[in-house]
């Protein structure tokens, strides 16, 4: 089953840019039970230093994920997306992602090897302003399992 | 970034604050409506047990999401969080039986580093096992 490795170094084309809507971030942190104010209250984000409230942590992932379909459904790599997990997930801040940005993201096939069976697919996704500045990078490594692993 | 939390006044085995997030399937679908991850493993336990599932899972995100609350909530300010990775070494299955799981976080300083930075390690487990591995954050102090 094993995915093309031809495929290592392959870069997309960037992503349509995603606006970070200050609502979006507020129902994200609703979603995760988290009341830290500098999610939803402006002024307390304004007092932090910050144009509008803050993302979390890991609500990157929400556009970073939409944006990786390209690489999930790319006939080259030969992905059965039905038998992927999630194996690891990071991310490397420039800064904080805050309501108003505008964001495209870049995605790459960083690596791709075969372990026990299955497949890992590390993802690299570099998240940018429209106007150019870095802002998170983020990385995943996904899990196709093998047939015989089953 | 401003935290009032002071790199001089933390060391190496300076316990976090811990926490306990108790999930319930409603929990699940309303994360698989923010984040846009609408994977049917999350939300159908018929779905999920015919792919050899014990049950309905929580999204690995959304327990990444959780665990790092404990950080936010001790740093208070959210970008104090530079960096932040996870493994996702046991899934966390959801039962819906009206009471749910309960997640516990915990977290303490591993590591002091340059420019006033720390790593956090945390500790994230349900059911008297832990979900995730490598879990550590840096962490920008005052």
């Amino acid at each position: 089953m094993a995915l093309n490795p031809d495929l290592i170094g392959r870069t997309y084309p960037p992503s349509e840019p995603y606006l970070v809507g200050r609502e979006k971030i507020r129902e994200f942190a609703r979603s995760i039970g988290d009341e830290n104010p500098a999610y939803h209250d402006v002024a307390v984000a304004q007092g932090l230093g910050y144009a509008d409230v803050v993302a979390p942590p890991t609500f990157a992932f929400t556009f970073v994920f939409a944006s990786a379909a390209v690489v999930i459904l790319d006939p080259d790599l030969g992905l059965d997306y039905t038998k992927v997990v999630h194996g690891e997930q990071s991310f490397v801040y420039s800064r904080p992602i805050v309501a108003g940005d505008e964001l495209v993201v870049i995605n790459t096939i960083e690596n791709i090897r075969a372990a026990a069976g299955n497949d890992m697919i590390t993802v690299k996704s570099v998240v940018s302003t429209t106007s150019g500045e870095p802002v998170v990078v983020t990385t995943k490594v996904i899990v196709a399992r093998g047939t015989d692993a089953q | 970034m401003t935290t009032n939390l002071k790199f001089a006044n933390v060391e190496v085995g300076t316990k976090l604050p811990a926490l306990s997030v108790p999930i319930q399937r409603l929990d699940l679908i309303r994360y698989a409506g923010a984040s846009g991850d609408f994977n049917i493993i999350h939300w159908n336990e018929r779905f999920a047990t015919s792919v050899g599932l014990p049950n309905v899972i929580a999204h690995g995100m959304f327990t990444m999401a959780s665990a790092i609350r404990v950080v936010t909530d001790w740093v208070g300010d959210p970008g104090a969080v530079v960096e932040y990775g996870v493994r996702f070494t046991r899934t966390v299955p959801v039962p819906d039986d009206g009471v749910g799981v309960l997640l516990e976080i915990s977290g303490e300083v591993t590591e002091l580093l340059a420019a006033g930075r720390v790593r956090v390690t945390l500790t994230a487990s349900s059911a008297g096992q832990t979900v995730l591995g490598k879990a550590q954050a840096v962490v920008q102090l005052a």
